[in-house]
């Protein structure tokens, strides 16, 4: 049902992310946490100031963070390693392909300030393409929560429960914090968020939230949209997007990422392979973001909700 | 059981010996490769495995064993035919080196499950930066033992490596003892025509790190470097190596083309019969 999805009040997913790594640190003496110099803006600054043995500071030195998550990892420690997701993910991609996914360790690599929404710091810090280079990885997990109350969950959940390497996207503004706490969750199955057959959206990140309110003003319309959250990217749930392409017969995807290579891409790979149906790709077209207030980009880049409508809208009856 | 370390020269330079005839023959058999720092290393790592390291061979995850990171993953023969002399894998298996289904890939791959294996590495520049994250470990469980990390002087090049080094002397990691095969050479040529590395001792004092020097080609000279490396406190300390690239083949030594370049079968038995102990 819709209308159970309320925000509880905005929330940034960086600071769900801290708490889950906090979380699970609290009962897994094995947790280290390694500090790129930004460790408040990443929500890591609980860990280091619960636990200061357990945190070493490694300075603005993102390949050399990699190699070390590695070596704490071959000794049996469960490394988080958290930066912008532009150096977490892009700057050390050959150290995250030999050292930790090579060797196929379970280093957690938080990737912050994900998303055009990082807003005034503009293009060099807008990560758009670090869910295509994290996924290409073999052995990776790659993440990408919808609010900060499901962050908690999944970080916590990764470091707990999984082997290898893995990926977490999360963002720098506070967005509306609207799943529940004792939500059904598992890393690699998506949730169906709203029911309907006509056409489905399947979003991740922040723009689960708009994919929801984009959904409420179709259903305005007469159209029933399903909407699907894959907060797992990699591996991703084939089945709930064949039963989608099957059932609804149009998918739209939204992300907050290029479209070339990302979290559309992922989806279409699975659809094209199964049963193939015509599919519409938002999110960001081969170009870098730019300085603005958050919603202005938002609403620039044609990813809010209002935006999400009218593109759907013209989808189904235009075909465009 | 702990290898009983060996300190007579003699009896290590006849392990190096019957190391570097295995390196030619594992080459010439496999057909590719990289003869010269395999060659030029075999001195080091009989050191390395038969008297300085405290590990064993019929247990490779004690946990307390000294660990070995080797960054520079292309001379990964000299490193898989000592682990077969120490015990780790019967010798037989050397002549399977970069064959389909081996475990002894062309760079060292863990996931083909090579015993004494401690790391899969052969992009250059990052092996210091997991030996800084063992060290790191060992120091928060207070254990005593080292990490062993073998550089190559072009690796020296990247700058990963100094980052690395910053933050082991910064964490004061005087549980690592880094090598690096200073044969002056790579691929291109020598280093200080591709990229000057020089002065790499007060380079690597001005990081933090307390460096020696020993002929990377004699026994004694090893051992003792090592030796003074173990008494050092508070600082991760730094071995420049010299060896010689090809070292034992005379045909060969200090010769940059046979960075990357294997002898024939023929050509390795040739070579066997004027190696030089």
């Amino acid at each position: 049902m819709m209308e159970s999805y309320i925000n509880k009040g905005n929330k940034s997913t960086k600071v769900g992310f801290g708490e889950g790594v906090f979380l699970a640190a609290t009962h897994l003496d094995e947790v280290v946490v390694l500090g790129a110099d930004i460790t408040a803006s990443v929500g890591l600054d609980v860990f280091a100031k619960n636990f200061p043995e357990r945190f070493f500071s490694l300075g603005i030195a993102e390949q050399n963070c990699v190699g070390v998550a590695a070596g704490l990892a071959l000794s049996g420690k469960i490394p988080v390693f958290s930066t912008y997701g532009v150096f977490a993910a892009l700057r050390t991609a050959d150290h995250i392909r030999i050292s930790v996914c090579y060797n196929n360790l379970h280093v957690i690599i938080g990737g912050a300030h994900a998303g055009i929404s990082v807003g005034p710091d503009g293009a060099t810090h807008q990560a758009l393409e670090d869910i295509a280079v994290m996924r290409v990885m073999p052995n990776m997990t790659v993440i990408s929560p919808c609010d900060a109350t499901q962050t908690v969950l999944l970080t916590k959940r990764a470091i707990e429960n999984l082997k290898g390497p893995v990926y977490i996207r999360f963002g720098r503004e506070p967005v509306p914090d609207f799943t529940s706490e004792d939500q059904e969750i598992e890393i690699g199955k998506g949730q169906e968020l709203c029911p309907g057959n006509d056409i489905t959206l399947i979003a991740t990140g922040h723009l689960v939230w708009e994919a929801i309110q984009a959904a409420t003003q179709l259903r305005e319309q007469g159209i029933h949209a399903r909407v699907i959250n894959l907060h797992t990217i990699k591996p991703i749930d084939a089945e709930i997007i064949i039963k989608a392409a099957r059932e609804t017969r149009r998918i739209v995807t939204l992300e907050e990422h290029q479209i070339h290579a990302g979290f559309g891409s992922a989806v279409a790979e699975i659809v094209v392979q199964n049963h193939p149906v015509k599919m519409k790709m938002i999110g960001i077209n081969d170009r870098f973001g730019e300085s603005g207030k958050p919603e202005e980009l938002m609403h620039k880049f044609k990813l809010t909700a209002d935006e999400i409508f009218y593109t759907v809208s013209r989808f189904l009856h235009d075909n465009l | 059981m702990t290898l009983h370390p060996i300190t007579d020269s003699n009896s290590l330079k006849n392990i190096s010996y019957e190391i570097r005839k295995d390196i030619l023959r594992m080459l010439a058999e496999a057909g590719s490769g990289h003869t010269g720092g395999s060659l030029g290393l075999a001195d080091v790592f009989t050191c390395l495995y038969f008297a300085a390291m405290n590990h064993q061979p019929e247990n490779p995850q004690w946990d307390q064993r000294d660990r070995l990171i080797l960054s520079i993953g292309h001379v990964a023969p000299v490193l898989y035919a000592t682990l077969a002399h120490a015990g780790y894998f019967p010798k037989e298996e050397l002549k399977t080196l970069r064959q389909l289904g081996s475990r002894l890939q062309g760079h060292p791959g863990r996931d083909h499950g090579l015993p004494g294996l401690e790391l899969s590495a052969g992009s250059l520049g990052q092996g210091l930066s997991v030996a800084v994250g063992m060290a790191l470990a060992a120091k928060l469980n207070r254990q005593t033992h080292r990490i062993y990390c073998i550089l190559g002087d072009g690796e020296l090049q990247e700058g990963s490596v100094w980052e690395a080094a910053m933050s082991a002397a910064h964490h004061h990691l005087d549980n690592i003892i880094a090598i690096v095969d200073r044969n002056q050479l790579q691929i291109d040529g020598k280093n200080s025509d591709v990229m000057e590395i020089e002065p790499l001792a007060d380079k690597w004092k001005s990081f933090g790190w307390i460096v020696t020097e020993c002929d990377g080609n004699n026994h004694s000279e090893v051992l003792d470097a090592i030796a003074f490396c173990k008494k050092q406190e508070n600082k991760p300390q730094l071995i420049l190596a010299h060896t010689k690239m090809g070292k034992g083949v005379k045909e060969i030594e200090n010769d940059y083309h046979w960075h990357g370049k294997v002898p024939s079968k023929q050509q390795a038995e040739d070579f066997i019969l004027h190696l030089t102990k």
